[in-house]
């Protein structure tokens, strides 16, 4: 009986059940880009075979791009090759919503896919991207696939998926001062570990969520991957709806009323069951830190990094990390010197962190020896953060604004931060050297960063807050 | 892209005891640019293998001549982070055809399967037996028999069986990838899709 959300959505996507196997899933919207796509499209060119709904397949550059002077040529010739086999590709195959560097529309995928109005509810939407789970935010089954999935896609509109196991989470309550998305993003993984939710799909509940903005609901969905988890969703509702009238590929008209109609019935039954159902209250939630080389090592920013017999998994794995970032036992975050500061990425690179990053370092001023990315996920939020004078209060405050793209998040262009330099980053992934060789990486929300930025060491952005 | 058949593999292993082993690790993304499948394996564990000046790291697994084979053990959730397929493409490349760890991350493990590199998942318990005897002794061997599903300690005859799916096993065992199936049954996608809710 199909009464999760989840259910609802993947039983209509059903091509097939093949026996003993996976499911044929039906797949309503693709997303690509430069890294993923090229080794997918060889494989349609050496099978001889084309791209089966072209229409449904959407082209942007973002992982490999350059976030400043984005109008002169792209100087890494491998990136620039990728960029160029996009385009290209994009062009034999006949798929018509590509947008490149320059394009307004370009930017982060995860970004650009909601502001257009692609991402909706109901619909599978699956990426070369493992935080392709952000759109589930819309109520939508959304998830990362690897490059022969993508080939996939491209050649049959279908990917082969055993149906992952139920997960709830529910958060009631309400959020304390400072405390913002990201912070309970971090919070669930840090109590699930980073392989907690494997094989899971996720549905978030509960007031915190319902009473979450659309961008605040993508932040948490768009991080469900980093707990093992194959997505994450939440239930669509008004929110969900005024966030999506209206958009380029919104539907409109007579398709807006049918579509609203199915979107109402998108929702978890009362009486439906999951594998595995979570509880917490939002007021335990505060403004969340990591201090390890994985995003389940994270904690109340005012606590003390934990001893390797209070943590999951084995002492040599926990004792490397904390060597790699250079960090002990029992050691406090809050006042540790940072060098750098990167707010940006699919999982906060959206207006309303752009907001709550100035709305802090506003009548305030960048420390002198940190260095402060601000990269926004779009041009359309780029276009915002003017339109609001979020920029002025930027500058005034001594920041400055790159232009829109994956940036540090991978660090795969230019912006790398230096071997032992440590970046507090409200991007996705700690990982050893994720932002550049030897790099050391602190997540955080916008707020903690935007703290980070003004005081030069790690801050409870709540004792900056009027 | 088909890939070779895979039914019973015997071999040494190398032994990699770390948890949490991200696909950032496996293969850092700057090594990503490239518009082709080739030349992965050099990069393999690239800053985990090699110094900032590219001179190897003595100390690193891949450097160390005592351990060789075709099969990969790593600590629990290994696979973990970024979907890029390049990660099962240099595991590939670089020579193993099998990774054995006691928890996969997801999209890693789909990853392997559809590119022909079998991801062998035993008990917590049995993983530290492989590993204890690798490093008792580094000829050890171990066999992977697909058809069992079973892997192997030859040395002391100890035994774990591994679950995989029949349809994956069946494309495993024949070098079979799943496009080869979605295009033979393209007229029923064209007909399914004209049903879609919207
Ligand atoms: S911002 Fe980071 S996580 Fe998001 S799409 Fe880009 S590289 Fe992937």
């Amino acid at each position: 009986m199909s009464n999760t959300l989840f259910d609802k959505v993947w039983d209509a996507h059903v091509v097939r059940k093949i026996d003993g196997g996976p499911d044929v899933l039906f797949i309503d919207r693709h997303l690509i880009h430069e890294v993923t796509s090229p080794v997918a499209f060889l494989g349609l060119k050496n099978r001889g075979i084309g791209v089966l709904y072209p229409e449904r397949t959407f082209a942007t550059a973002d992982h490999n791009t350059p976030t400043i002077n984005q109008h002169l040529p792209v100087q890494d010739p491998l990136s620039a090759n990728q960029l160029k086999t996009l385009e290209e590709n994009t062009k034999t195959y006949g798929i018509k919503n590509y947008w490149g560097l320059g394009d307004y529309k370009n930017g982060i995928v995860h970004v650009i896919g909601p502001e257009f109005g692609i991402t909706q509810p109901g619909a599978t939407i699956v990426c070369g991207d493992s935080h392709t789970s952000t759109h589930g935010a819309f109520g939508a089954i959304a998830f990362g696939i690897g490059t022969s999935e993508v080939e996939m896609v491209l050649s049959s509109q279908c990917i082969m998926q055993p149906k992952p196991k139920s997960m709830r989470i529910t958060i009631n309550g309400s959020l304390g001062k400072g405390v913002v998305p990201k912070d309970v993003a971090l919070f669930i993984i840090s109590k699930l570990t980073t392989s907690g939710a494997t094989g899971y799909f996720v549905e978030y509940a509960g007031e915190v969520f319902e009473n979450m903005s659309m961008e605040g609901r993508m932040t948490v969905c768009n991080l469900s991957i980093e707990m093992g988890a194959r997505g994450g969703m939440i239930a669509p509702d008004q929110t969900t709806f005024d966030y999506v009238q209206g958009r380029e590929f919104s539907p409109k008209g007579a398709d807006w009323d049918r579509a609203m109609a199915y979107w109402k019935t998108l929702k978890t039954e009362p009486n439906a069951v999951f594998d595995k159902e979570l509880v917490f209250d939002g007021a335990e939630i505060e403004p969340m830190i990591t201090y390890g080389t994985n995003p389940g090592m994270g904690m109340g920013i005012s606590h003390h990094i934990p001893d390797a017999e209070q943590v999951e998994g084995g002492v040599a794995t926990y004792e490397k990390s904390l060597g790699y970032m250079g960090f002990n036992e029992g050691d406090a975050m809050i006042g540790k010197k940072i060098d750098y500061v990167f707010v940006g990425s699919c999982t906060n690179g959206r207006i309303e962190d752009f907001r709550a990053f100035a709305s802090l370092v506003k009548g305030k001023h960048k420390a002198n020896d940190v260095t402060v990315w601000l990269v926004p996920g779009s041009h359309v939020v780029e276009k915002q953060i003017r339109e609001e004078g979020i920029l002025d209060v930027l500058t005034e405050a001594g920041f400055t604004l790159r232009q829109p793209g994956c940036s540090a998040c991978l660090a795969m262009n230019d912006d790398k931060v230096p071997a032992g330099k440590i970046a507090v980053s409200t991007s996705n992934r700690n990982f050893e050297g994720r932002q550049g060789p030897g790099a050391r990486t602190l997540l955080a929300s916008p707020l903690v960063a935007a703290a980070a930025a003004v005081t030069g060491v790690v801050t409870d952005p709540r004792t900056l807050l009027q | 892209m088909a890939y070779d058949s895979f039914n019973k593999l015997t071999s040494r292993a190398v032994p990699l005891p770390i948890e949490n082993v991200d696909t950032d690790q496996i293969i850092p993304a700057r090594f990503l640019k490239a518009t082709e499948r080739v030349g992965f394996g050099d990069n393999l564990f690239r800053d985990w293998r090699y110094h900032p000046d590219n001179t190897p790291k003595a100390d690193f697994v891949l450097n160390d001549p005592t351990y060789s084979g075709s099969i990969l053990v790593g600590g629990k959730n290994f696979g973990s982070g970024s979907s890029r397929e390049h990660a099962a493409w240099a595991i590939y490349d670089y020579g193993f055809r099998c990774v054995v760890s006691s928890f996969f991350a997801d999209i890693f493990r789909g990853n392997c399967l559809n590119i022909g590199v079998l991801p062998v998942q035993v008990s917590a318990g049995f993983l530290e037996k492989i590993f204890a005897a690798i490093f008792a002794d580094p000829h050890t061997e171990l066999e992977i028999n697909l058809p069992a599903q079973t892997i192997t300690l030859l040395a002391t005859g100890e035994q774990e069986s591994f679950d995989i799916n029949s349809y994956k096993k069946e494309n495993m065992l024949n070098g079979f990838d799943d496009i080869d199936y979605l295009i033979n049954i393209k007229s029923n996608i064209q007909e399914f899709a004209k049903t879609l809710p919207l």
